[in-house]
């Protein structure tokens, strides 16, 4: 099978649309491939519609705003981009299947880049599958997407980064019922301290001015704040109607109309792990991470991850993973000489590395409280399948030493979602229940279809393939 | 549960229908955003235990928002663009096999 791409990149968030300009601008044949109907990812969505909304584009602010030169650096490129398209099955090749309208397609290339971002850490709780709850992030795309602002009774439950960005945004957009029941844990304190001298180089002061900045604004009284929150249970019959929760240890109650939930991101591991690709436990940030070598590339030939794929550094950062990919990409294709690959991956890399100064202090201040892992045994566990902590505890007793066994077990992570959002969970509960570490509990066996793809859309690949062959 | 940010601007007049009940959307919209915006947050029965299932990630990940469109089911609202006429019914269940 000859190649049809010298580079495909998957995802067109800042990593991707990085790599694609780059790889596109060096005279590489790239085709970029992403989901979404637009370029940008989740944190540059819509920025192209949206940059010339005054109001959206005051209340999303500067930060969001710089995805717009990015996006036009790729449309300028000359890089193939297909949209509304579901990558369902990437092989050794690397090979990569996907389906845009019904159509499938087949295509190999020299290279692949990963850049498939992030997901939220699941946050399994009391009533979290009522409708009503969504995740902080989910908002922030109605936000972003479709203009669309949570009204009425707001409660937002959790803590990082986005979390008070969001909250502030809210603000913002005039949110008149803002309750934010803050997660964050003080004893976190002791063990981020050491990281902060090194969170004041390079960018990290400015990541640490907007933080201060965003918990200043929402410390003016607008919005009702419970600190040292735990015990968050949602609930409601058919749609979220009100929150329980402990604060300073104090039972309270709130009636809502809306629940966000958010305790950070972790990588999406659903492409790498199907690849079989190495991953690892990264105790800093409290999730698996692919293995990868100083370019990106990770433990499979021909296969870079770029950007939170491979480890959650941020937008700015992973524009600059995603240009380092592409210039050892180029290197290999013979487009540029290994003398300016190094010269130019050296600016890249100082770039990267600016932005990275605050991510190890940030990381350990906002790390995912420890019962997270540990639901109480009524809190359903895997949505799809409607399995309780206490089941998969109740499993574990019975010898299900690690998540593929409890599949077995339970059809735990056997549901559309396919594992994405009990995965995490299964694995840090089953690893506190046999006193293993997350390596050795290791994490669901991934197979493709990635996304479910129809009995006549298959057949019709293979029809197209044969009449290729013929 | 959800207003918009802009009062004008991006109206297209076009329309869908949940359930048989007509629903307004915006240019830009997807269709788990459009029900969203009008109201809707119920979206599916879960076929494994009954319960009421709506848009929990809005990017692909969590399958909560699947719905029949134009009578394919298991479709997943979240990364389908709303279109005009679309044909939208909320699911009950498993898939019942054609």
């Amino acid at each position: 099978m000859s190649l049809d791409w010298d580079a495909i990149v998957i995802g067109a968030g800042p990593a991707g649309m990085a790599a694609a300009a780059t790889l596109a601008e060096g005279g590489a044949r790239t085709l970029l491939l992403d989901e979404q109907a637009e370029p940008g990812g989740q944190i540059y969505r819509a920025v192209e519609r949206n940059r010339d909304k005054a109001r959206l584009s005051a209340i999303l602010g500067p930060d969001y705003l710089r995805g717009a030169a990015l996006v036009d650096r790729l449309r300028a490129s000359g890089a193939s981009l297909r949209f509304s398209t579901s990558v369902w099955r990437v092989e050794e090749g690397p090979i990569v299947w996907s389906r845009t309208d019904g159509r499938i397609a087949h295509e190999r290339a020299g290279a692949l880049v990963i850049a498939t971002g992030a997901m939220e850490r699941p946050v399994p709780v009391a009533g979290w599958t009522l409708p009503g709850v969504m995740t902080v992030g989910a908002m922030q795309i109605l936000l972003k997407s479709s203009g669309l602002a949570p009204s009425g009774r707001l409660v937002l439950a959790g803590t990082g980064p986005l979390f008070y960005l969001f909250a502030r945004q809210c603000l913002e957009a005039g949110a008149e019922h803002l309750t934010l029941l803050d997660t964050a844990q003080t004893r976190n304190i002791p063990a981020a301290l050491p990281h902060f001298p090194r969170a004041l180089t390079g960018q990290g002061w400015r990541y640490l001015t907007k933080g201060i900045g965003l918990l200043a604004a929402l410390s003016t009284g607008r919005a009702k704040i419970f600190r040292g929150v735990t015990g968050i249970a949602i609930e409601g019959e058919a749609q979220a109607a009100s929150v329980r929760f402990l604060s300073g240890g104090k039972p309270q109650q709130l009636d809502c109309d809306l629940v966000g939930l958010h305790e950070g991101v972790i990588p999406q591991q659903q492409m790498t792990r199907s690849l079989g690709c190495d991953h690892r436990w990264d105790e800093g940030q409290a999730c698996f991470h692919p293995r990868r070598d100083e370019w990106g590339r990770s433990t499979k030939p021909g296969v870079f991850i770029a950007g939170d794929a491979g480890g959650i550094v941020g937008a700015e950062a992973s524009r600059h993973e995603g240009e380092a990919a592409a210039l050892a990409i180029l290197a290999e294709l013979g487009r540029i000489a290994p003398a300016e690959r190094d010269a130019r991956l050296q600016a890249v890399r100082k770039a990267r590395g600016a932005h990275l100064s605050a991510r190890p202090f940030l990381d350990r201040l906002y790390r995912p409280r420890a019962d997270l892992a540990t639901p109480p045994d009524a809190v359903t566990i895997c949505r799809c399948e409607a399995i309780s902590a206490g089941s998969l505890r109740l499993a574990v007793a019975r010898g299900a030493l690690g998540p593929n066994q409890a599949k077995a077990y339970l059809r735990v992570g056997m549901g559309p979602c396919q594992g994405r959002l009990c995965g995490p969970s299964v694995t840090g509960l089953i690893a506190r229940e046999t006193n293993r570490g997350e390596d050795e509990t290791g994490y669901y066996r991934v197979r493709d279809p990635l996304k479910p793809i129809t009995v006549a859309e298959l057949a019709s690949a293979s029809r197209q393939e044969s009449r290729h062959e013929s | 549960m959800f207003k918009r940010i802009e009062q004008s601007g991006s109206e297209t007049g076009q329309k869908l229908t949940f359930d048989d009940r007509e629903i307004v959307f915006r240019a830009g919209d997807s269709l788990a955003a459009a029900l969203l915006a009008a109201g809707i947050g119920a979206f599916r029965q879960s076929p494994a235990d009954g319960s009421v299932r709506g848009p929990y990630c809005m990017m692909g990940v969590c399958f909560e928002c699947l719905v029949e469109i134009d009578g394919r089911q298991n479709q997943q609202a979240c990364l389908t663009p709303a279109q005009d006429g679309m044909v939208v019914r909320r699911q009950s269940g498993a898939r019942q096999l054609p």
